[in-house]
C-alpha cells in the first residue's frame, strides 16, 4: 500500500428491515418464493394504488437508530426518488431524502468512533434476471422495507471498513433488526472512496463501488481502488468520479456510470404519504426494551466471569449464541467450563453439521446437566465428551445415557485395586522401565487402567493407587 | 310497462319511487339504457358500457329485495364512474392509449363503497386524457360533446361524466377534480358538481394525476344527488393515508340552514377575464340570495391571482412522477425495442397525447437539479398563502360565492391549440383544490343563450353540508 496518501472511505449500508410484510403494502416480506408470487397492485406498481406505512418497519428503524446512539427525528418525511428502470415499477422509490428518521448516530470499533451521520427507511426495488435472449423481472422483493445507514468519511482502511460491517452487521443481529445474510441481499454494502496526500485537508475525488456480495468482496475491492487511485495520483493523474462495478471472478472494479451520466433524481416530497411524526412516549418504550448490545454484554462476560478476550468474542459472535451461554451458567455456575465447552465441542459439531446454534438438538439445560456431571466428578472429562457426542447422534439426556452404560465413577476400590493387580501383571516390562528411573511410563499404566475400568475412574486416582502400588 | 322517462328523475325521487313498489329497480336501468343508445352516439359520454351487467344486478335486486323500508339510498340507482377510477375486472383506460387495454384487478374504495351502498355501475365515463384539460376533448376515444348543443364542448375533464348525467344516461356520477375537473364541466353542461374537501373520499384506486391535489367528486343532477352520492363515499380508507380520520356525518341536504349563513363575496372575482355575462347572472343570484341568508359580505382572496400558475407549477410536477410508471414493461402499450432505453421512449412517444407529454415534460423540469426550488418550492409557497386566504376569508363568512368559470362553453376544436386560455378558464376553480377545500357548482337560475351559468359554492375544510344547503337555496331560485 501507498503510504503518500491518506485513505478516506465512507460507507453506505443497506439493511433490510426482518418485517413479516412489505413496507407500503400487505404483501410478504420473506425471500424467495416463486417469481411474482407475493406481489399485489401495490407494490407492483398498478394505476390508482397508494402507500400505506407499516409500522413495524417504522420501529425496527428506530430500534437500529437507538442502538447506532442516533437522534431520532420526531417528524421525519418521504420523498419519491425517480429513475427509470424495469425493476422499479412505479418510476421512482420511495424513500427519505430532507428529513431522514435519525441522524448523528456512531458506532465503535475497537476504541475508535466511526459517525453514522444519517439512517432512514427506504423501500427496496425488484430483481431483473438476464439472460442473453430476454430479460426477465421479479417483483417480490418490491417494498420490501430497508433502511441505509450512511457514514461519514471517517474509515481509514479496508480492514477498518470490514470491522465496522462486521459490528454493524452483529449489532442488526443482536436487535433482530435483520438477518443481515449477505447472499440473501438483507445487507448490501456501497463503499464510496478516496485518497488525499497525507497533511492535506480537503477530500480527493471519490468513486463509489458497487456490486459487492461479501465482506471479502468489500475488502478486496476496496484494496482494489487504494491501488488503481495511487497509481493515477502517483502518475500526476486525475481520478474521475464515477461509479465503480465490482467483478468477483476478475477482482477488478470497472465503470458503471460516469458523472457526465450522473442521474437527477428529482426529488420531492412524496405527496401519498403524510409525514411520520413520532411520539417520544414510542421511541423512549423502544429504548427501554433495547436487548444487551454485543460491547455491553462483552464487558459483563469479561468482568463478572473473567473470560479471555478471545472466547468471549466467540461467545458474543450471534446473539443466539451469547444467549445459550447464559442460559447454560444459570443452570451449570461454572462459566469458565461452560464457556470452554461452548467454544470447542458445541462450536465443532455447529460448524461439522453447518447449523446455527438455534437448530442444535441439545438445550442449556442438558448440556448444564452433563457439565453439573463433570463438576461433581461423577464422570471423567473423557467420558464427558462420549457422552456428548451420543446426546447429538441419540437425542437422549446425559442422565438416560449415564444410567443406560453404568457409566457413573466408580467408589468401588477394590474394583480398582484388581484392575491394577491385572494391569502390572501384564505389564511388567512396563513396570520394570519404571523402577529404573523412566518415570513418564506411567501415563501408559494408567491408560491400561482406564480402559479395564471404562473410564469409570479418574485418571488422578488411577495414577495415586498405581503409585502406592509402586 | 317501462317508464320511459325515469331516467330524467333525481336518486330520491327514484329511491321513493322504488320503496313505494310504483317501480321496479330493472324499469331504471332499461330506462338509463334506452337513453344511453339513444343519445351516446353523438354525444360520446361513455368508453365502456356494462349494459348485461347492469341489467343483471337490477333484475336480481328485483328477485332478492323484500325489505323496501330499509332500502338504501343508492339501491339499484345507476351511477357512472370516470374512466380514471379503477373498477375490478373493467377497462380502466384514462382516455389514454398508453392504458387502452388495461383491466383494473381491484376496485378504487370509493367504486367499492358504491356497490355496498347498493348502486349499479352502469359503465365507465370519457374524460381529458389522464384528466389533464377542461374539455373532453383529448380522449384517445373521440371528444365528448355537450348534451346542451353538440358543437359545444362539455367542459372538463370529467366531460363523460357531466354529459351522461345531463342527458340521462346515469343518474349520477363519480368524476375526479384536481383543479376543476368535476366543477367545470358540472358548469358546462349545467348539472351539480361537488368537489370534496381533500382526503375525505379515498384516493385509492384514482389513477393519480396530482397526488396533492387529486379528488374523487359526485355528479348528480341536483346538488341533493351530489350529497347522497358523497355520504356513501365519504370516509377514513385505510388504503389511503392522506384521507381525514374523522366521522362522517350523514348530510342531509337543508336549503332552510342558510339563513344562518353569511356568504363571502371576494372582491377579485369581478375582474379582467370574467365574461360580463356571468357577472350579471352571479350577481342577480347573490341578490336573490340575499332575501334568505344571514348576510352578504366582501372578502378579499388577494393570493388567488397566482392560483393558476401555482396550481400549473405544483400539477405539472406531480403529474411527471405520477405518469412514470407507464412505461411498458407491466402493462399497457408497450412499442417494442431491442434497447431497453427506446422502449420507454417509444412507448412513451405514442401512448401518451400532446397535452400529457406537454405537462410531463414542464413538471419534469420543474423538479431538476437547480429549479426546484424556484418552480416547485415557489409554488409550494404560494398555495400555502392562497390557504391562508382562505382560512382568514372564512372567519367572516360561511361560504364563498363566485362563477365556477370565467366564460362560457366553446366549440369543440376551438381552444384545443390553445392551451393557455384553457388554463386560464381554471381560475376560479384552482383555489379549492390548492387549498385542500370543498366546492360545488350548481347551474345558476338564469341561462345565456340557452347555456347555462355554473355557480361556485366554496365552504372550509369539512364544510361540505353549508356548500350543499346553499347550493339547493340557488336551485330554489327559481321553483
Ligand atoms: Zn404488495
Amino acid at each position: 500500500m501507498n503510504s503518500k496518501y491518506e485513505v478516506i472511505i465512507g460507507l453506505e449500508v443497506h439493511v433490510q428491515l426482518k418485517t413479516r410484510t412489505k413496507l407500503f403494502c400487505a404483501c410478504p416480506a420473506e425471500f424467495g418464493g416463486q417469481p411474482n408470487t407475493n406481489i399485489c397492485p401495490i407494490c407492483s406498481g398498478l394505476p390508482g394504488v397508494l402507500p400505506t406505512m407499516n409500522q413495524h418497519a417504522v420501529d425496527l428503524a428506530i430500534k437500529a437508530g437507538l442502538a447506532l446512539n442516533c437522534q431520532i427525528s420526531e417528524k421525519s418525511s418521504f420523498a419519491r426518488k425517480h429513475y427509470f428502470y424495469p425493476d422499479l415499477p412505479k418510476g421512482y422509490q420511495i424513500t427519505q431524502y430532507k428529513e431522514p428518521l435519525a441522524i448523528n448516530g456512531f458506532v465503535e470499533i475497537d476504541g475508535l468512533k466511526i459517525s453514522i451521520r444519517r439512517i432512514h427507511l427506504e423501500e427496496d426495488s425488484g430483481k431483473s434476471i438476464h439472460s442473453p435472449t430476454e430479460s426477465l423481472i421479479d417483483f417480490n422483493r418490491c417494498g420490501v422495507p430497508l433502511i441505509e445507514i450512511v457514514t461519514e468519511p471517517e474509515i481509514r482502511s479496508p480492514d477498518q471498513a470490514v470491522k465496522y460491517l462486521q459490528t454493524l452487521r452483529q449489532i442488526m443481529r443482536y436487535l433482530d433488526v435483520s438477518d443481515c445474510e449477505m447472499e440473501k441481499a438483507h445487507f448490501r454494502c456501497e463503499p464510496n472512496i478516496s485518497l488525499r496526500p497525507i497533511g492535506q485537508k480537503q477530500f480527493g475525488v471519490r468513486t463509489e463501488l458497487k456490486n459487492l456480495n461479501s465482506l471479502n468482496s468489500v475488502h478486496q475491492a476496496l484494496e482494489f481502488e487504494i491501488n488503481r487511485q495511487s497509481k493515477i495520483l502517483d502518475t500526476g493523474g486525475v481520478i474521475v468520479q464515477e461509479t465503480l462495478f465490482w467483478d468477483e471472478q476478475n477482482r477488478v472494479a470497472g465503470t458503471m456510470r460516469g458523472k457526465e451520466e450522473s442521474e437527477d433524481y428529482r426529488y420531492f416530497p412524496e405527496p401519498d404519504l403524510p409525514v411520520l411524526v413520532l411520539n417520544r412516549e414510542n421511541i423512549d418504550n423502544i429504548k427501554n426494551t433495547l436487548p444487551l448490545l454485543p460491547w455491553q454484554r462483552k464487558k459483563i462476560l469479561k468482568e463478572k466471569y473473567n473470560l479471555s478476550e478471545n472466547i468471549v468474542n466467540i461467545i458474543l459472535e450471534t446473539k443466539e449464541f451469547a444467549d445459550y451461554f447464559v442460559e447454560t451458567i444459570k443452570l451449570c455456575d461454572d462459566a469458565k467450563l461452560v464457556a470452554n465447552w461452548l467454544v470447542t465441542e458445541v462450536k465443532a459439531v455447529l460448524n461439522d453439521k453447518s447449523i446455527s446454534i438455534n437448530e442444535f438438538n441439545i438445550i442449556p439445560k442438558e448440556l448444564a446437566n452433563l457439565l453439573n456431571l463433570l463438576r461433581a466428578q461423577k464422570i471423567t472429562g473423557t467420558v464427558a465428551k462420549e457422552i456428548f457426542t451420543d446426546m447429538v447422534l441419540t437425542n437422549k439426556t446425559a442422565t438416560e445415557i449415564v444410567n443406560e452404560k453404568g457409566l457413573f465413577l466408580s467408589n468401588d476400590d477394590s474394583l480398582l485395586i484388581k484392575s491394577i493387580d491385572e494391569v502390572l501383571t501384564e505389564n511388567a516390562d512396563i513396570v520394570a522401565k519404571y523402577k529404573s528411573g523412566k518415570t513418564s511410563v506411567i501415563s501408559f499404566l494408567i491408560g491400561a487402567v482406564l480402559q479395564k475400568t471404562h473410564g469409570k475412574l479418574t485418571p488422578q486416582k488411577i495414577k495415586d493407587k498405581i503409585l502406592e502400588k509402586l | 310497462m317501462i317508464n320511459p322517462d325515469l331516467c330524467d328523475l333525481t336518486i330520491s325521487v327514484l329511491h321513493n319511487k322504488i320503496k313505494n313498489r310504483e317501480i321496479k329497480f330493472s324499469d331504471i336501468i332499461f330506462s338509463v339504457i334506452k337513453r344511453v343508445k339513444s343519445e351516446d352516439q353523438k354525444i360520446n359520454g361513455y368508453i365502456s358500457i356494462f349494459e348485461e351487467d347492469a341489467i343483471n344486478q337490477a333484475v336480481d335486486l328485483d328477485k332478492t329485495i323484500k325489505n323496501f323500508e330499509q332500502l338504501k339510498p343508492l339501491s339499484g340507482i345507476p351511477i357512472a364512474v370516470k374512466d380514471n377510477i379503477c373498477v375490478k375486472d373493467k377497462l380502466t383506460t384514462c382516455g389514454s392509449k398508453i392504458l387502452a387495454n388495461f383491466i383494473s384487478p381491484y376496485d378504487a374504495t370509493a367504486v367499492a363503497k358504491l356497490k355496498v351502498a347498493g348502486a349499479i355501475i352502469i359503465g365507465k365515463t370519457n374524460l381529458d386524457e389522464f384528466a389533464m384539460g377542461s374539455s373532453t376533448e383529448t380522449s384517445y376515444f373521440g371528444p365528448t360533446s355537450n348534451p346542451i348543443d353538440n358543437r359545444y364542448v362539455p367542459g372538463g375533464s370529467s366531460g363523460g361524466s357531466a354529459a351522461v348525467v345531463k342527458y340521462s344516461g346515469a343518474i349520477g356520477a363519480l368524476g375526479s377534480d384536481t383543479g376543476g375537473s368535476v366543477r367545470h364541466p358540472a358548469a358546462f353542461c349545467g348539472v351539480a358538481g361537488l368537489k370534496p374537501t381533500y382526503g375525505r373520499v379515498s384516493r385509492y384506486g384514482l389513477v393519480a394525476f396530482a397526488s396533492s391535489l387529486d379528488c374523487v367528486g359526485a355528479l348528480g343532477k341536483t346538488a341533493e344527488d351530489t350529497a347522497i352520492i358523497f355520504n356513501a363515499i365519504a370516509g377514513y380508507d385505510e388504503m389511503d393515508a392522506t384521507t381525514i380520520n374523522t366521522p362522517v356525518k350523514n348530510i342531509s341536504v337543508d336549503s332552510n340552514a342558510i339563513k344562518k349563513y353569511t356568504i363571502g363575496i371576494p372582491k377579485e372575482v369581478f375582474a379582467e377575464g370574467l365574461d360580463g355575462r356571468i357577472a350579471k347572472v352571479i350577481e342577480d343570484t347573490i341578490n336573490n340570495l340575499r332575501k334568505r341568508c344571514r348576510n352578504v359580505k366582501e372578502v378579499s382572496l388577494p393570493n388567488t391571482k397566482y392560483a393558476v400558475a401555482t396550481y400549473y407549477l405544483i400539477c405539472m410536477a406531480e403529474a411527471s412522477s405520477n405518469l412514470a410508471r407507464y412505461d411498458g414493461v407491466k402493462y399497457g402499450l408497450r412499442v417494442s425495442s431491442s434497447e431497453l432505453k427506446d422502449l420507454y421512449a417509444q412507448t412513451r412517444d405514442e401512448g401518451f397525447n400532446t397535452e400529457v407529454k406537454r405537462r410531463i415534460l414542464i413538471g419534469t423540469y420543474g423538479l431538476s437539479k437547480g429549479y426546484y426550488d424556484e418552480y416547485y418550492g415557489t409554488a409550494q409557497k404560494v398555495r400555502n398563502l392562497i390557504k391562508q386566504d382562505f382560512d382568514q376569508a372564512f372567519k367572516d363568512c360561511d361560504v364563498i360565492i363566485t362563477p365556477t368559470t370565467p366564460v362560457l362553453p366553446f366549440k369543440l376544436g376551438e381552444q384545443i391549440s390553445d392551451p393557455l386560455a384553457m388554463y386560464l378558464g381554471d381560475i376560479f376553480t384552482t383555489p379549492a383544490n390548492l387549498a385542500g377545500i370543498t366546492a360545488i357548482s350548481v347551474p345558476a337560475p338564469l341561462t345565456i343563450d340557452n347555456f347555462p351559468v355554473g355557480i361556485q359554492i366554496t365552504g372550509p375544510a369539512l364544510g361540505e353540508e353549508q356548500i350543499l344547503n346553499t347550493a339547493k337555496a340557488i336551485e330554489e331560485i327559481n321553483e
